[in-house]
């Protein structure tokens, strides 16, 4: 069997992953067809339709904002936008995470040492206000706050993949491949990195909710995404300004930016379950 | 201890160090200067100017002259507010962050591990399972969806409590604050106290504990709480961290002056100064508030004096 349908097979037997998997995937799918389906454009300003309550009947669903656009259309963008954000900070801190992290436990010695207290370092520091010294200093664009966001999260992962990487190369079969021969990238492609695949999936599923947290954070003070692009972070934002009189400003996003973020600690708690061995006694 | 407690002192200074350099380096790489007017003005001038603010030196002198200043409590002139010094803004909103944290940790702290004892104790009973959705709950939902959730509800349909800090001066003004800021640390609390518990709880000297005729509360109480309440101690510093950055969002959405709204309002306004020395002081207050965790860690559990 390959490895991504032994990891299909054990995730099948969790019926907490498949339920909140699911979930998500028809989110996404929603987000992804729901402004090509809908007549409207989520640009479109209408003022005569200002601040309308959910009335399917008129082709508003999720209703309109204080400029009149329809709010379904703009809901699901930024649903687009925290799906994109969850992957590529995620992608960004894996990178960054599983090659420092496996160089500091191969390597080990001084180089682990120095590598180790690098990160430790970094931990103590508040990232978070960094970013936004960073997006006051900068333009504000998508790769920066992606990039900054994927880089806050790199260091759980270097660590815990030093951590199994150190254990995995004292191991019996390791030094038996190094015993016939086999040489040092070899071993790291064959015997190591395989190993690892299951703990790096559990901290990613671990980590996305976290990057999508900082990105609606950040959008919500208004250093994240800018106007006419939006994200839920930025549709809860302005649904505050207007809970008086629109209340499902507020409630629909928020409602949706809390049952995805639910979902993917779902998943990650139980992907951990599954794959995280320490976990499982 | 000692060793222990100066080794540990000793290891917060380059981090602190790091985080200054970065904050200034980040800062200076800004495009623009404070003296950039549309009308150039001419190159004495302007050469002037710069002598008399040390803009003219190198980098790293200016870098010392700014340590020097900050090390004194001296973080410079404000760039938006007209006549005030970045310390003196700092003082003036710090202390109602300060008590708005103080509260919200206590209630974290004293609910949280409550809840965990007692799904602990009931572990995969319906109590259990009603507390663990809670806290899942309240992990997955933000502070600044809670926060204007609460408003809705207790202020705006109720009645109840005041929705924002100016519309009353009692203390039902720090209710609705508080409470957004706690809950999410109190899910985080009790979910650790209850797993940490419950592996306690299967430990060999509880089951000697157990078969020497103690009931429950005591186990709990004069066995297993100790042991059981190091990882939640070793929480706190990330919980204040939370706490802290939580207070930005919710100081903004109630309106109240404190730290994280001057620290908003100076991102939005682009005040280098005021921006850098708030960084500097959260990154300050978190790097000292994780030592004083790391010490009391040390002075509870004395395996990791001798590491």
């Amino acid at each position: 069997m390959s490895a991504v349908a032994r990891i299909w097979a054990r995730m099948r037997t969790s019926k907490t992953v498949m339920v909140s998997g699911g979930i998500l995937c028809a989110i996404a799918l929603l987000a992804i067809a729901g402004p090509w389906i809908s007549p409207n454009e989520y640009l479109t300003a209408n003022f005569d339709n200002i601040l309308r309550a959910p009335t399917p009947s008129a082709g508003h669903v999720f209703g309109t904002d204080d400029l009149g656009r329809d709010l379904f259309v703009r809901t699901m963008m930024g649903v687009q936008v925290t799906f994109v954000v969850a992957i590529v900070a995620s992608v960004v801190s894996l990178v960054i995470g599983v090659l420092y992290g496996a160089t500091a436990g191969f390597v080990g010695g001084r180089v682990d040492a120095v590598m180790m207290r690098l990160v430790d370092t970094l931990y103590a520091t508040p990232f978070i206000f960094f970013v936004i010294l960073l997006l006051v200093v900068f333009e504000r664009n998508f790769l920066l706050i992606f990039v900054a966001i994927g880089a806050i999260n790199w260091l759980d992962m270097a660590r815990i993949v030093r951590g199994q990487t150190l254990s995995l190369r004292e191991r019996e079969f390791v030094q038996a491949a190094r015993l016939i021969g086999v040489s040092t990238p070899r071993i790291i492609v064959r015997h190591i990195a395989p190993n690892l695949v299951g703990i790096v999936i559990v901290y990613v599923t671990l980590t996305i909710p976290q990057a999508i947290l900082i990105e609606s954070f950040l959008s919500f003070l208004g250093l994240g995404v800018q106007e006419p692009q939006t994200s839920l972070g930025k549709l809860v934002n302005d649904g505050t300004k207007q809970m008086e009189g629109a209340s499902w400003m507020l409630l629909i996003p928020g409602t949706l930016l809390a049952a995805i973020l639910l979902c993917f600690n779902f998943l990650g708690d139980g992907m951990r379950d599954l794959f995280d061995a320490r976990r499982t006694q | 201890m000692l060793r222990y407690t100066l080794r540990r002192l000793l290891g917060a200074i380059p981090t602190l160090l790091l985080v200054i350099v970065l904050a200034f380096l980040l800062v200076h790489a800004a495009p623009g200067g404070p003296f950039d007017d549309e009308r150039a003005l001419p190159a004495e001038i302007e050469a002037n100017i710069a002598a008399v603010y040390h803009l003219d030196e190198p980098l790293p002198m200016q870098f010392l002259r700014y340590l020097g200043g900050v090390l004194k409590g001296d973080f410079g002139p404000s760039y938006s507010y007209r006549d005030y010094t970045v310390s003196e803004l700092i003082g003036r909103s710090f202390p109602v962050s300060m008590q708005l944290g103080i509260l919200a940790m206590l209630l974290a702290t004293v609910i949280g591990v409550s809840l965990g004892i007692l799904a602990a104790l009931k572990s995969n009973s319906a109590l259990d399972r009603v507390v663990m959705g809670f806290a899942m709950t309240g992990i997955s939902i933000p502070v600044f969806v809670i926060a204007p959730l609460l408003v809705l509800f207790f202020a705006v349909k109720l009645h109840w409590l005041p929705a924002s800090w100016t519309g009353s001066a009692d203390a039902s003004r720090l209710l609705l604050p508080v409470l957004s800021l706690a809950l999410p640390q109190i899910a985080y609390v009790a979910r650790l106290t209850r797993a940490s518990l419950i592996e306690v709880l299967s430990s060999d000297f509880i089951r000697t504990a157990r078969a020497q005729g103690l009931g429950t509360a005591a186990i709990v109480r004069y066995h297993a709480l100790k042991p059981a309440m190091l990882p939640v101690l070793s929480y706190m510093g990330p919980a204040v961290a939370a706490v802290l950055t939580g207070s930005v969002v919710v100081e903004e959405i109630f309106g109240i002056p404190g730290l994280g709204q001057l620290f908003v309002r100076a991102s939005l306004n682009r005040d280098y100064t005021l921006v850098l020395g708030v960084v500097i002081f959260y990154a300050a207050l978190i790097i000292l508030l994780n030592l004083i965790v790391d010490l009391l860690y040390g002075a509870i559990d004395p395996r990791i004096r001798r590491r």
